[in-house]
C-alpha cells in the first residue's frame, strides 16, 4: 500500500503533512456523515427493529435455513468446480495440440462459451435439457453445466497460458534427452505449469463461487434463494437482515479463498521449482482467434 | 395461480411427438411396481408417501426451517395420505414442488402426489391425473390495508400491479379476453416471485398484488398491513396432482376429501389458516369433484 | 429457425435494453472507479482504507445479491426511488448496482496499471524537479495507461455480459427476461438461443480485438 502512495506522491514535508492531516480530517467526516445517513434512512424504515434481527441469533433459523442454503451453495459451487477443472484441462491441452483438427474445434468452443452470458446459458440448458431427456429436475443440473461451461473455458485459457509461460528452454531440453510430446507435456511442462497457474485457478474458483448465486433466478435453493425468498416470508421484514447475513457468509467465504490464492501466488514466487512465472489472473478478452498464440492479457500484463 | 412456465410440459410434448415414448414409457416402468402400481396401493403396503409442495407460499406451504412445511396445502396433504394409506402413523417426506416442476416430478416419480396451489387447467389434465379440487381459489387483489384508492378490481387502472415472473395472472387485468379479462391500463412492477411482490407492497413500489387469493391470504394474515378486496374475478380449482393414468387413488383421494368437508376437519384448517384474512369467503363443503378419467 | 423470425422483435427490444444499460453502466463505472481508485492510491490513510473496504466487500458479493438488494432492499424497504414509473425506476435501480460492481474491478484494473509503473520512473520525475501533477500528467498516466486499456476491456466485457442479471432486480425487460419468457411460450429454441448469443458476440469481440490490438500497439517496451 505505501509503496504506491509513494510512486505518485513524495515524502510528505511540513505543508504537505499538514494538507494531509486537514484531508483525512474532512474524509473522516464525510465518510460519518454518509454512514450517519444510511443509519437514519435505515432507522426511519424501522430497519434496526430488534425483532428483525432477532432470527438471526436463532439457532433454528440457522439450522432451518442458512445452512441447508450455504450447502446448496457450496454443492453446486464443488461440482462445478471439479466439472469446471476437468473441462480446463482437456480443452486447454487441446487448444495447444499440434493437430488443427483438435486446435481449431477446442478453441471455437472455448471462445463461444466465454463470450455468452453466463444465464443465458444457464436459462438455456435449463429449457433444454427436458427436452432432451424427458421430465425430470434439472435445476442443479443446468446451474453445474452452466458454470462448468463457462468456467471450464476461462480455466481452458489458463492452462494454456500456464503451459505456454514455461520457458521454451524446458521443452526444447525434453526433447532433446529424447522425451516425446506427451512425455514433455505431463512430466516437464506441467508440473511447472500448475504451479504458476495456481492463484489463477483459484481466482477463477471465487468467481464460480460468486456465480452459484445465479441459482436464485433459476429458483436453485442455495444461500441467496434461502435469504431473499424462503426467509422473509417466514420473519416478515426481515429481508434486509437476510441480505446482509448472507452477504457477509459470501464475503467471508470468498475473502479467505482470495487470501488462500495470495498465499499460494507468493509461495510460488518464492519457490525456485518451477521456472514459469506466475500467469496473471484470466480475464474475458477473447483472444485473436483458435489457437493463434498466448491470449493477449498475457503479453499485456506480465 | 395461473402459471405459465409450460416449458417442462411443452418439452414433454414435444418428447412425445418426437419419438421418445419409448423412453418415458421405460422410466415409469422402473419406478411402479408390477401389477398394481396405484399410489393406494403402494401407501397401503409401503406406508410411506412423497408429497411435494410449495416452500415458499405461507398459509398454504411454507418452509419454516423445520423437518416438514406448513400451511393449509400441507394439512390437507397429511390428513389425505393419512387416509390413502389407511393408517395415521403413515411416513411421509416432503419434497418442494415449485411452479414449473410439478408435471415432471410427477411423471419420473420424484413425487408421489402434489399439493402445491395446482389449478386444475384442461391443459395440466393432458399430463396429469387430477383428485379434488379440495378448494376453490379466486384470483383477488391485495393492496395496503391504509390504501383507499383502491375498493374493487376495476380501480386498478392507471395503478402499479405486481408482474411475477412465471405467473401470468397479471393478464386478467392487463388484456382482454380471451388471453384476460379485465382489460385495464395498469402498470407493471417486476417481481421473482409473488412473496417478493408482498415484499414489494410494503415499500412504496407497488400499488396491489393480484393472484390467487388464498396465496393473497397467506401473506395477508401474516402482518396487519395488507387487505383482500373480495373482488374475485375467476374460479382457480386447486387440485391433487397424481401420476397420469392413476385413477384409482384419484377415486380414492376424492373420497378422502369428501371425508374431509364431512367430518369438520376441513372447517378447522380454514379458519386455522384463513380464518384471520379478511374478504375471503370460505366454502363450507366440498367443492364437486372433477371426476377421474 | 421460424420462432426467431417470429419473436426477433421482442428480443430484439430486450436487446436494447442490455445495450443501453451497457452505455451507462460503463460511464458511470468509470467514473466511480477512478474515485476509487483515487481514494485508493491517496496519501490519507482513512480514504485508502475507506476504498479498500468498498472494493473488498462489493468485489466479494454475488452481484445477484447486490441487484436483488437494490432492488428489494434499498428500492421497496428503505425508500431509494429514481421514479414512478416501474420500468424506470427498475432501469436505474439496475444501473446502480451493476455501476457499483463494476466500479471494483474498475479500480482494481487502474490500480493494477499505476503499479506497473516502475517506482524509477517517479523518483527521476521528481529529480528532474517535476511537480505532482506534472509527473502525474507526463509520466505516470501515459504509462499506466497503456497498462490499463486491455484489463479495462475485459472489465468492461464482463459488465456486458452481467446486464443479463437485471432479472434479479425485478427489472423484467432484458434479453435474457425476454428469452426465458419466449421459451415458456414457445419451449426451448437453438435458434433463439445462439441468435442472441451471436448478438452478445458482435458487441463483444470488437471491444475484445479493439482493446488487445491497443494494448500491443502502445504496450510500453521494458
Amino acid at each position: 500500500m505505501s509503496s504506491q502512495a509513494t510512486l505518485l506522491f513524495d515524502a510528505p514535508g511540513p505543508r504537505a503533512r499538514l494538507r494531509n492531516h486537514a484531508l483525512t480530517v474532512l474524509a473522516l467526516v464525510a465518510l460519518l456523515a454518509i454512514a450517519w445517513f444510511i443509519y437514519v434512512r435505515f432507522d426511519e424504515k424501522d430497519q434496526w427493529a430488534p425483532e428483525i434481527w432477532q432470527p438471526f441469533i436463532e439457532a433454528r433459523t440457522w439450522t432451518g435455513f442458512i445452512l441447508p442454503g450455504l450447502i446448496g451453495t457450496l454443492k453446486a459451487a464443488a461440482l462445478a468446480a471439479v466439472f469446471a477443472l476437468l473441462f480446463g484441462a482437456v480443452f486447454g491441452l487441446a487448444r495447444l495440440s499440434d493437430h488443427r483438427w483438435v486446435r481449431v474445434p477446442a478453441g471455437v468452443v472455448v471462445e463461444f462459451f466465454r463470450a455468452i452470458p453466463l444465464l443465458l446459458l444457464i436459462f438455456f440448458i435449463f429449457y433444454l435439457l427436458p427436452s432432451l431427456l424427458g421430465g425430470g429436475d434439472y435445476i442443479l443440473f443446468a446451474l453445474v453445466a452452466g458454470l462448468t461451461l463457462y468456467n471450464g473455458s476461462v480455466l481452458a485459457e489458463v492452462v494454456r497460458a500456464g503451459v505456454l509461460s514455461v520457458p521454451r528452454g524446458q521443452s526444447e531440453a525434453a526433447y532433446a534427452i529424447g522425451l516425446r510430446k506427451t512425455g514433455v507435456m505431463v512430466r516437464i511442462l506441467l508440473p511447472q505449469a500448475v504451479t504458476a497457474m495456481l492463484p489463477a485457478i483459484i481466482a477463477q474458483l471465487v468467481v464460480l463461487l460468486k456465480d452459484t448465486a445465479l441459482g436464485f433466478i433459476v429458483s436453485y435453493v442455495d444461500l441467496l434463494s434461502m435469504g431473499f425468498r424462503i426467509i422473509p416470508p417466514n420473519f416478515p421484514g426481515a429481508l434486509i437482515p437476510a441480505a446482509i447475513v448472507i452477504g457477509i457468509i459470501y464475503i467471508g467465504l470468498n475473502m479467505l479463498l482470495s487470501a488462500f490464492a495470495q498465499w499460494l501466488e507468493k509461495r510460488s514466487r518464492r519457490s525456485r521449482k518451477s521456472s514459469a512465472r506466475p500467469i496473471a489472473p484470466p480475464s474475458a478478452i477473447p483472444s485473436l482467434g483458435p489457437g493463434a498464440g498466448p491470449p493477449s492479457d498475457v503479453v499485456t500484463l506480465k | 395461480m395461473r402459471v405459465r412456465r409450460f416449458s417442462v410440459v411443452l418439452a414433454a410434448a414435444g418428447a412425445l411427438t418426437l419419438g421418445l415414448t419409448a423412453c418415458g414409457g421405460g422410466d415409469g416402468g422402473t419406478t411402479a411396481k408390477p401389477g398394481d402400481s396405484s399410489l393406494v396401493s403402494k401407501a397401503k403396503n409401503t406406508k410411506r408417501v412423497v408429497i411435494g409442495t410449495k416452500w415458499d407460499q405461507p398459509g398454504l406451504g411454507l418452509n419454516t426451517g423445520g423437518s416438514a412445511p406448513e400451511g393449509f396445502d400441507v394439512d390437507v396433504a397429511t390428513y389425505i395420505a393419512k387416509e390413502l394409506a389407511g393408517d395415521p402413523n403413515v411416513q411421509i417426506e416432503w419434497k418442494e414442488t415449485k411452479s414449473d416442476n410439478r408435471e415432471p416430478f410427477l411423471e419420473n416419480g420424484t413425487v408421489d402426489i402434489v399439493f402445491a396451489s395446482y389449478s386444475i387447467t384442461e391443459e395440466r389434465k393432458a399430463k396429469v391425473t387430477f383428485g379434488g379440487p379440495y378448494i376453490v381459489a379466486h384470483q383477488d387483489t391485495m393492496v395496503r390495508a391504509d390504501d383507499t384508492g383502491i375498493a374493487k378490481a376495476k380501480d386498478l387502472a392507471g395503478k402499479r400491479i405486481c408482474q411475477a415472473s412465471g405467473s401470468n395472472s397479471y393478464k386478467r387485468i392487463t388484456d382482454p379476453p380471451p388471453d384476460g379479462e379485465l382489460d385495464l391500463d395498469a402498470k407493471l412492477v417486476g417481481a421473482n416471485s409473488y412473496s417478493e411482490c408482498v415484499q414489494k407492497l410494503t415499500g412504496n413500489n407497488l400499488d396491489a398484488v393480484t393472484t390467487d387469493d388464498l396465496i393473497l391470504a397467506g401473506f395477508a394474515g401474516q402482518s396487519g398491513k395488507f387487505k383482500i378486496l373480495g373482488d374475485p374475478f375467476t374460479d382457480e380449482k386447486y387440485g391433487v396432482g397424481l401420476k397420469k393414468g392413476d385413477t384409482k387413488t384419484c377415486e380414492a383421494v376424492n373420497a378422502a376429501i369428501t371425508k374431509m368437508y364431512t367430518d369438520g376437519t376441513a372447517k378447522t384448517l380454514l379458519d386455522k389458516w384463513f380464518g384471520k384474512a379478511e374478504g375471503l369467503t370460505l366454502p363450507t363443503e366440498a367443492p364437486p369433484a372433477e371426476g377421474c378419467a | 429457425m421460424d420462432e426467431l423470425i417470429e419473436y426477433g422483435p421482442y428480443l430484439w427490444e430486450g436487446f436494447q435494453v442490455n445495450l443501453g444499460l451497457s452505455a451507462v453502466c460503463a460511464v458511470l463505472s468509470l467514473v466511480l472507479g477512478t474515485i476509487l481508485v483515487s481514494m485508493r492510491v491517496s496519501p490519507t490513510p482513512v480514504l485508502r482504507a475507506a476504498g479498500t473496504a468498498y472494493v473488498n466487500i462489493v468485489r466479494n458479493t454475488p452481484l445477484t445479491l447486490i441487484l436483488a438488494f437494490s432492488a428489494l432492499g434499498l428500492s421497496d424497504q428503505i425508500g431509494l426511488v429514481f421514479s414512478e414509473e416501474p420500468s424506470t425506476n427498475g432501469f436505474w435501480l439496475v444501473v446502480m448496482g451493476l455501476s457499483a460492481y463494476t466500479a471494483c474491478f474498475v479500480c482494481e484494473a487502474l490500480r493494477s496499471g499505476i503499479n506497473t509503473v516502475p517506482f524509477g520512473q517517479a523518483e527521476a520525475a521528481r529529480a528532474i524537479g517535476l511537480t505532482f501533477s506534472q509527473s502525474l500528467r507526463m509520466i505516470i498516466l501515459p504509462q499506466a495507461f497503456r497498462a490499463v486499456i486491455s484489463p479495462l476491456g475485459s472489465v468492461m466485457i464482463a459488465m456486458i455480459k452481467n446486464t443479463t442479471v437485471a432479472i434479479a432486480a425485478g427489472y423484467l425487460a432484458d434479453v435474457a427476461f425476454k428469452m426465458k419468457d419466449t421459451f415458456d411460450t414457445t419451449g426451448v429454441s437453438i435458434p433463439i438461443f445462439i441468435g442472441i448469443a451471436l448478438a452478445f458476440m458482435a458487441v463483444i469481440l470488437p471491444i475484445g480485438l479493439f482493446t488487445g490490438w491497443l494494448a500491443k500497439r502502445l504496450a510500453v517496451a521494458r
